[in-house]
């Protein structure tokens, strides 16, 4: 079976690999490109830990091909913090406690911020069905919330 | 398994015709990728349709509306002329999924998956939506209806491929809806769904209708005794009791752990006569 070769740029970085025709974007990341942020909760689409931005396009990276990346941008978890610096969503799940056993994190905090540049005053309702593909089984969600809350409007008083 | 990303019309239609295993066109992948990671599905060729011109366009054609087959749902739910032309259809497909569910889902996977509870396919039957089908032979123009044809089952031929669904254009005062019911409040599949469009004439007349089932059949039903319900009527409550009546008639459902027969057929003519007030409003502007 021949590979497929890629050139992508992932969290600005141009990055190339080879990749099998039915590998998904998921593995690809986690077990050749050693960024193992993006996690495997179910592989079928419905809990979300495996989110990543293609193109600045929200998706389960568990239901693309990797070979579909080429040409594309994506951005991962990895890309969040700027160096030490956290991105304000990171800061606020750490002051809120949002999260407990963390396999759910990354997935909600790429999630949340591709809500927050599309929307930067979501309202409690939509910033809950925004993040309604996203499982926890730890926090019940509330703190989660609360945290993506009041990053909003940390941000909107930085901007 | 062989991944192929054709530019043009012509070089898909060359490798589907050319396949000598199974093959799949691949739009968004959020149906045939579970399928083939469960075994369901293994293909031997996949042929990705995205980078094929037009494909990702939504574009204005004789007065309607064309929508290229790898447009996502996301896209179609950003778009705010086809949201005000055609906010039924929009308002199935943006139920697919979760967010990240929307950034990938097509309406013409949602269609050709062939799931009977597909939910942007009886909001696209009562919109009147014609596929544009491309293969061996040329280019063609079906009924949405036309594609599914037992659950799993397209009438497609080999070689052949949707290249975009067209809305047709929209006479003054029409207005479509669609609901679903389902057990909870986000990502579950649709118990029952029903779309409905209708236009009215000056004095408030409804002087075209069409209804679209979903989940109660083992295909998506074009319920034309609810449509003639409506045609002729103000809408008005005996109007639309008729219709729920129709819509219950033309119910065939299964029995499962998600409905029963005789809940489904219930709810299917409680969903078709709210979908029916909504499009109302909608017409009435
Ligand atoms: C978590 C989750 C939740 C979901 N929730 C819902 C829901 O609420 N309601 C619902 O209806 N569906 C739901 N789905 C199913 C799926 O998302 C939809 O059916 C979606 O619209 C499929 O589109 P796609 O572009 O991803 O299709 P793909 O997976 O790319 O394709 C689906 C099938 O159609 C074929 N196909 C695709 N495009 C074409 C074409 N242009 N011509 C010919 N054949 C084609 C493929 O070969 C494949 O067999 C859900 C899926 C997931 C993973
Ligand atoms: S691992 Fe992708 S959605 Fe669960
Ligand atoms: S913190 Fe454990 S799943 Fe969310």
């Amino acid at each position: 079976m021949s590979q497929i070769h890629v050139t992508t740029k992932i969290n600005g970085d141009t990055t190339e690999y080879l990749c099998d025709p039915e590998e998904t974007l998921l593995d690809v990341l986690r077990d050749r490109l050693a960024l193992t942020g993006a996690k495997e909760g179910c592989g079928t689409g419905d809990c979300g830990a495996c989110s990543v931005t293609v193109d600045g396009r929200l998706v389960c990276s568990c239901l693309t091909l990797g070979a579909e990346a080429d040409g594309c941008e994506i951005d991962t978890i990895e890309g969040m913090a700027d160096g030490e610096k956290l991105h304000p969503l990171q800061q606020k799940f750490l002051e809120h406690a949002a999260l407990q056993c963390g396999i759910c994190t990354p997935g909600i905090l790429v999630a949340a911020k591709s809500l927050l540049e599309k929307n930067p005053s979501p309202t409690e309702e939509e910033a809950r069905y925004w993040l309604a593909g996203n499982l926890c089984r730890c926090t019940g969600y509330d703190k989660i919330i609360r945290a993506v809350m009041d990053a909003a409007e940390e941000m909107r008083r930085a901007s | 398994m062989i991944y192929e990303v054709p530019e043009t019309v012509d070089s898909a239609v060359a490798l589907l015709s050319g396949a000598t295993g199974s093959a799949r066109i691949l739009a968004g992948g959020t149906d045939l990728l579970v399928q083939m990671k469960s075994g369901v599905v293994e293909p031997d060729l996949v042929v990705d349709i995205k980078r094929i011109d037009g494909m990702k366009s939504i574009a204005q054609e004789d007065g309607g509306w064309r929508i290229g087959a790898a447009v996502s749902g996301a896209e179609m739910g950003e778009h705010q002329a086809l949201c005000a032309a055609w906010p039924g259809v929009v308002e199935a497909m943006e139920l697919i999924g979760s967010t990240q569910v929307q950034g990938r889902a097509t309406l013409a996977g949602n269609l050709c998956n062939a799931s009977p509870a597909a939910d942007s396919v009886p909001a696209m039957v009562a919109a009147g939506a014609v596929v544009r089908v491309a293969g061996p032979d040329g280019v063609r123009d079906i009924p949405v209806e036309e594609i599914p044809v037992k659950p799993g089952k397209t009438s497609l031929g080999k070689g052949e491929f949707v290249t975009s669904v067209f809305l047709p254009a929209r006479p003054v005062n029409s207005g479509d809806a669609y609901l679903r019911f389902i057990p909870r409040t986000e990502m579950d599949i649709a118990v029952v769904g029903c779309g409905v469009s209708l236009t009215l004439d000056e004095a408030g007349t409804c002087t075209a209708a069409r209804v679209g089932l979903g989940a109660v059949a083992a295909t998506v039903l074009v319920v034309e005794d609810a449509a003639a319900a409506l045609i002729g009527s103000k809408a008005d409550d005996t109007a639309l009791d008729k219709m729920a009546a129709a819509v219950s008639a033309a119910c065939k459902p299964i029995d499962d752990k998600r409905g029963t027969v005789a809940f489904r057929t219930h709810v299917a003519g409680v969903l078709a006569k709210r979908a029916a007030k909504i499009a109302l409003a909608r017409a009435q502007g």
